[in-house]
């Protein structure tokens, strides 16, 4: 009677906690999509930064032709004269996804504006994300687990930081379908279902779609599958789960045109394949265990063995002959740059003149995932109590995505949902020995003042909601853990030296000696005190998200503000230059720039560029570089081979913007040195110190940077100072033979010169131009002109 | 030696008699997988002589062989009666989840064989 009554109100709880978990998990949906809108209000609802421009060109593209069209699309507006094969090097799943939400809203006549799905894709996708990792963690560790990871993972400042509002980029989909797949390949451990190896593969294919980053997931899971096998934890579920994935995935990723045959062929697969054929191996050997009586078995592994061993050296023989064949041992120059730290910056200067690809800091690590940074450890901890298949993939993830967020600061990204998954765990293991500690004190303190006898049946009803089994290690090494985020918080010193005398009272105290099992638990003044903590510390890691999100990430980097004693000012110079090179330019014209303006110069003044974002021709860039980098006749004899009209450099002395073209100027310098040999860095260094002042080398202030940086700025001010390098300038007075100045916006942050044309009759007498960089301009393959001044 | 070639010989008469006593439809899903793991090298031989020109079409042929064998390999873990952790799956559920899983991975064979 009294049976049937605990368990009715047991399953009413439960319905009780289901429909309550429902609308937690609405809310945190809710908060992940508001928290990355401060963007939209500070500013307005616009595209950010640079790459997001190109996707949104693209999804223009796509929402405008239909997609037989994108698939087969030739884009001749970049790289010009070499073009681009945007269907065959894009990763279509970011813009498949906003393409297909535009069509879907203006089906149902919502009139979205392609601009207005693709700044907002970001923002419901982290809401998908966190519903995501509540899925995950729940597999791997219990429902409470996974809610307090999933109202993490919708705040951490990492995620967010890639994944604003405006910030429309293949990361904001991407992490989305990693988390997911990640759910759906440890949901099939679970349980053994082939339902959801079919659903892990197509997972697998919309990640591969989105993200280069793809080749982590199937890097990872074959990885885990080694894990297991050698821990000893095959199971038929393994081979389940991992199976189908490598056949299905492999084929599906080969579908996606920009990886089509690499994923056969490039060293990033081969992991996948070799622990396929180890999966076999291991599967093969079970079985026979399972038939065999012992006795022959060992004489079979014998057997095996001494033939085995030699067939297994000669196949591995020829793979590492196939490999070391290739120059880069199979692995692309991305990857490689991964797994070797130093690589991109001995070999490929593009990569390694990125910001984002550089190592991070450790005030990075406290700024992007905060709080969780020493959650981590304790989860860790909690998923060796007791460890799982699920609980160990958890533990490898973390582990892994720790290495590379060490070598990119890009890579924190990776980082963030197994942080958040581990915090999770810590956190809710932990509120679970709290809240029980409390229960059980209660507990005993009603019944103690009713009757004498401690309820044992009593306990055993409360704590059976809990953790069914009482784990005394778990007790122990939370405290310890515990004890450590304690340590850290600012406790009063007494209450610190209280607390350990109460643990150690409570440790030392002898547990009644009763056929059950009793959970240990904490003193009652101890739980409270840190639940208070634990709370505390929540509020602190949601001050600082909220922080993170509308202070440092929300900015669009095309409109810039600062605020001064009289109001806040708006930088609007990118979009007032492209916006008149839109409106002021042929259709036709070719302008040139650094690398980094490209998409936007596409984007939004919709004119032919040389070099943009994707890089992916280094010579082309250090052409532009090269040009750059020389006299003004030399670079109006390169860019009059690339057929270039005008040229836009940013500036940003004037104002302080410290990203402009002169302070990228020595990557210039190296990229075109790089490939045209006559380009030497240390011509521009006056005593290895890069200067634009009096002290600069004649080079350098000769050369087409500096003057079309600086031409004329001496009159704003009458000396030239330059505020960004906070010093006068070199050459202040001087005119442009080759160039002239078109357009400079407001706050001279972005200058736009035209290439004079030749003159008709050539006066005085011609002198043969000995140009140095001829041979470049005649590599171009384009008509060398002769320069007829001078 | 003679030992060796003496043991080899009880191992497999032991390996067969074993086998033996597995049940019919176990053995015809074997069989199946057999047939499956054959056809993948008939097509590799046929490569190996005529070239791999249209490497998409070489590639679906191959791993739409090895996807039936793996899938059919899965089935059977499924619906083997001595294997514990499956017992209370129906085996219909089972057939019905290679059924969707082949259909998904001969939709994308299809699709790629161009």
């Amino acid at each position: 009677m009294a049976k049937s009554k605990v368990e009715g109100s047991g399953s009413l709880r439960n319905a009780f906690g289901g429909v309550l978990s429902v609308f937690i998990l609405l809310l945190i949906g809710v908060l992940a999509f508001s928290i990355r809108l401060f963007s939209v209000i500070k500013y307005e609802s616009v595209i950010h930064e640079f790459d997001p421009y190109f996707n949104y060109r693209v999804t223009q593209f796509l929402s405008k032709n239909g997609i037989y069209e994108f698939w087969n699309w030739f884009d001749d507006r970049t790289w010009y004269p070499l073009g681009r094969v945007i269907g065959g090097t894009v990763y279509p799943g970011l813009t498949l996804t906003a393409g297909t939400m535009w069509w879907l809203a203006n089906s149902l006549n919502i009139p979205l504006s392609v601009e207005t799905v693709c700044v907002f894709t970001a923002p419901v996708f982290s809401a998908f994300a966190s519903w995501a990792t509540y899925l995950l963690t729940k597999e791997v560790k219990g429902p409470g687990a996974g809610i307090t990871a999933a109202v993490i993972l919708a705040m951490v400042p990492s995620y967010i930081s890639r994944s604003v509002a405006g910030s429309y980029d293949n990361e904001a989909v991407a992490i989305f379908a990693l988390i997911f797949t990640f759910y759906l390949y440890i949901k099939t451990l679970n349980t053994g279902s082939l339902f959801y190896a079919t659903l892990n593969s197509l997972a697998y294919f919309y990640m591969v779609c989105s993200w280069g980053g793809y080749t982590f997931i199937i890097n990872l899971i074959p990885m885990h599958v080694l894990l297991c096998i050698v821990t000893g934890r095959y199971s038929s579920r393994l081979y389940i789960a991992y199976a189908p994935l490598v056949v299905l995935g492999t084929l599906l990723a080969a579908l996606v045109p920009v990886v089509g045959f690499n994923a056969v062929m490039t060293s990033e697969h081969f992991g996948s394949f070799l622990v396929f054929i180890i999966l076999h191996v291991v599967a093969l050997v079970y079985y026979i265990k399972g038939i065999l009586t012992p006795r022959l078995f060992k004489m079979a592994t014998t057997l095996v063995l001494t033939v085995g061993v030699a067939v297994c050296a000669v196949v591995i023989a020829i793979l590492i002959a196939l490999v070391a064949s290739s120059p880069t041992k199979g692995w692309s120059g991305r990857s490689l740059s991964l797994l070797d730290p130093t690589y991109a910056s001995k070999y490929i200067p593009i990569i390694a003149s990125v910001s984002e690809h550089q190592p991070p800091t450790w005030p990075s690590y406290f700024m992007d995932i905060n709080v969780l940074a020493f959650l981590v450890p304790a989860g860790i901890v909690a998923c060796f109590l007791p460890l799982s298949d699920a609980s160990s993939f958890a533990v490898l993830y973390l582990v892994t995505s720790v290495y590379f967020s060490g070598v990119m600061v890009r890579l924190m990204l990776v980082l963030a949902p197994a942080a958040c998954i581990m915090s999770g765990i810590a956190l809710s293991e932990a509120f679970g020995v709290l809240t029980r500690s409390i229960k059980f004190h209660i507990n005993n303190f009603f019944v103690d003042s009713h009757t004498n006898t401690p309820a044992t049946a009593k306990l055993g009803d409360s704590t059976s909601t809990e953790s069914s089994v009482p784990h005394q290690n778990v007790v122990k090494s939370d405290t310890t853990a515990k004890s450590e985020v304690v340590k850290k918080e600012k406790v009063a010193r007494r209450k610190q030296k209280k607390e350990k005398e109460l643990t150690e009272n409570a440790l030392v105290k002898p547990v009644p000696a009763k056929k059950e099992k009793w959970p240990l638990v904490l003193p009652f003044e101890a739980s409270f005190v840190s639940i208070l903590l634990l709370i505390v510390l929540g509020g602190l890691y949601v001050l600082h998200c909220v922080w993170a999100a509308a202070e440092a990430y929300s900015a669009p980097s095309i409109v810039l503000t600062s605020h001064s004693h009289d109001g806040m000012h708006v930088f609007d110079d990118f979009r007032e230059a492209y916006a008149w090179l839109r409106h002021n330019t042929e259709v036709d014209d070719k302008v040139a720039s650094w690398w980094d303006y490209g998409y936007q110069t596409t984007a939004m003044a919709n004119r032919t560029v040389i070099v943009d974002n994707n890089t992916w021709n280094n010579t082309h860039i250090a052409t532009v570089g090269t040009a750059m980098s020389s006299p003004e006749k030399a670079a109006w004899e390169i860019f009059n081979s690339l057929d270039v009209k005008y040229v836009l450099v940013v500036f940003g002395g004037l104002v302080g913007y410290p990203s402009d073209d002169i302070n990228k100027f020595l990557w210039m310098v190296r990229i075109g040195g790089g490939v045209f040999p006559h380009i030497k860095e240390a011509d521009y260094l006056r005593d290895g110190h890069y200067r634009v002042d009096a002290q600069a080398t004649q080079t350098m202030l000769n050369c087409l940077m500096y003057k079309l940086s600086y031409y004329r700025f001496v009159e704003t001010d009458g000396k030239g100072f330059d505020r960004v390098r906070r010093y006068e300038i070199g050459k202040k007075h001087f005119k442009l033979t080759h160039f002239e100045e078109v357009f400079t916006t407001h706050h001279w942050m972005v200058r736009i010169y035209k290439l004079k044309p030749q003159k008709n009759r050539i006066r005085g007498k011609s002198k043969k131009s000995k140009l140095g960089t001829k041979s470049s301009s005649s590599k171009q393959g384009g008509i060398t002109r002769k320069n007829p001044w001078n | 030696m003679a030992k060796a070639t003496n043991d080899a010989q009880l191992l497999i008469q032991s390996l067969r008699k074993a086998y033996a006593a597995t049940p019919t439809n176990l053995k015809i899903i074997d069989l199946y997988v057999v047939y499956a793991v054959l056809t993948a090298l008939i097509q590799v031989v046929y490569m190996a002589l005529v070239g791999s020109f249209p490497f998409n079409s070489f590639l679906a042929g191959i791993l739409s062989c090895v996807g039936t064998a793996v899938l059919a390999v899965c089935l059977r873990i499924q619906v083997n009666k001595d294997n514990k952790e499956f017992k209370d799956l129906p085996p219909e559920r089972a057939f019905a989840d290679f059924v969707l899983c082949n259909l998904v991975l001969h939709l994308v064979i299809m699709n790629f064989m161009g």
